[in-house]
């Protein structure tokens, strides 16, 4: 038995601006652990030259999770590291496509992993025509965002053109690449899979009357098994984006056409994810799922620093 | 017990909170995140931009 008070102790920043429920129980997770040590990193407190040398909090742990709240931060941020040839989980790669849903469903589409059907346009006329092709009701979401917001269902032309309009006097440029989703009729739920490393390590369903589920829109969880379809679109999907930490937006969709998805018959669908997230929220989902999420990250994070370190 | 910025009500914040942590004030509802813990310094936390959230 190694004496613990010799043995290196793996170093595992959390890199983040906000501290949620979800980094403190992170942090906890790391600090009860007597082979790990927490290093916290503000990516905010530091200036940054482009090449060469990092600041020096960015060389001391040997990986480095990004858990920042701003998707324009982490984007830039694990790419810098990535190129100062620091360890950051998830990749510039992965956090890239994840954080852009053109991309995400682009990456899916491609790789053949069942994904709601998206058309893109770049212009309220080409938008129109395409959301006409698409069908009511069909689903407008800007290409970056979170938490539900922004997304429309557009039922009609006329709340399209109406919908359309607003957008474009929104201001930012993200508002005018217009991502409009198939809408899918849900059995008043969707699901939440976790996923590390192509495994899905746990799953919540989440009930909604309203059309969007998420939590933070008010959507109530419950526990959910992992079934192998589940486990085989996880690592599609994992396989298409590349390796790291993950959790899958899913929905239930009916196999046969026009026959709907009877909950209590797992016949009668088929899942295709939504979308993919890359700094997933886990802290309300760790005792629905009956899984430690933190316990399953960390456990991942010490792997791929032995394996950095060993070569 | 500290003083929340937005309404001024006694808060009580536990002992463990981080700096950076977000937390709220059971009075007014603002959301309000730790500067310092010694001495333990609360400002408004800012609003949620169009790229925050997972």
């Amino acid at each position: 038995m190694n004496d613990p008070k010799t043995v290196k102790k793996i170093k595992i920043g959390v890199l983040c601006t906000r501290i949620r429920g979800d980094e403190k129980l992170l942090f906890e997770e790391i600090r009860q652990r007597d082979d790990c040590e927490l290093i916290k990193i503000n990516p905010e407190h530091y200036p940054y030259l482009l090449t060469g040398k990092v600041p020096e909090v960015f060389y001391e742990p040997d990986v480095i999770i990004d858990r920042c709240i701003n998707h324009s931060v982490a984007q830039y941020i694990s790419k810098i590291l990535h190129e100062a040839g620091i360890l950051i989980i998830n990749s510039p790669k992965l956090i890239n496509i994840c954080g852009d849903k053109l991309l995400t469903s682009l990456y899916l589409e491609t790789k053949g992993v069942p994904t709601a059907k998206v058309k893109v346009a770049y212009s309220e006329k080409s938008a129109l025509k395409a959301i006409e092709e698409m069908g009511y009701p069909c689903v407008l979401k800007p290409a970056v965002g979170s938490w539900g917001r922004l997304i429309s269902k557009v039922e009609s032309k006329t709340s399209a053109e109406a919908i359309l309009e607003h957008k474009a006097v929104l201001g930012t440029y993200h508002h005018s690449i217009f991502y409009i989703q198939e809408y899918i009729e849900k059995p008043q739920r969707d699901i939440r899979a976790f996923v590390i490393d192509g495994k899905c390590i746990a799953a919540i369903y989440r009930y909604s009357e309203h059309w969007i589920t998420n939590t933070a829109r008010g959507g109530k969880a419950t526990g959910c098994e992992i079934t192998d379809e589940m486990k085989q679109i996880a690592k599609a999907a994992q396989d298409a984006i590349g390796p790291g930490v993950i959790a899958l937006d899913l929905f239930e969709v009916p196999k046969t056409k026009d026959v709907p998805v009877d909950i209590n018959d797992p016949s009668s669908y088929k899942l295709i994810i939504n979308e993919i997230n890359h700094t997933m929220e886990f802290k309300n989902s760790i005792t629905t799922s009956g899984v430690n999420i933190p316990g399953k990250m960390v456990d991942y994070l010490i792997k791929k620093a032995k394996e950095k370190i060993k070569n | 017990m500290v003083e929340c910025p937005e309404c001024a009500a006694a808060m009580n914040v536990a002992s463990d909170v981080e700096q950076g942590e977000i937390c709220m004030c059971e009075d007014c509802g603002a959301e309000l995140e730790v500067k310092t813990t010694e001495p333990l310094k609360l400002e408004l936390a800012p609003e949620a931009q169009e790229d925050w959230g997972q």
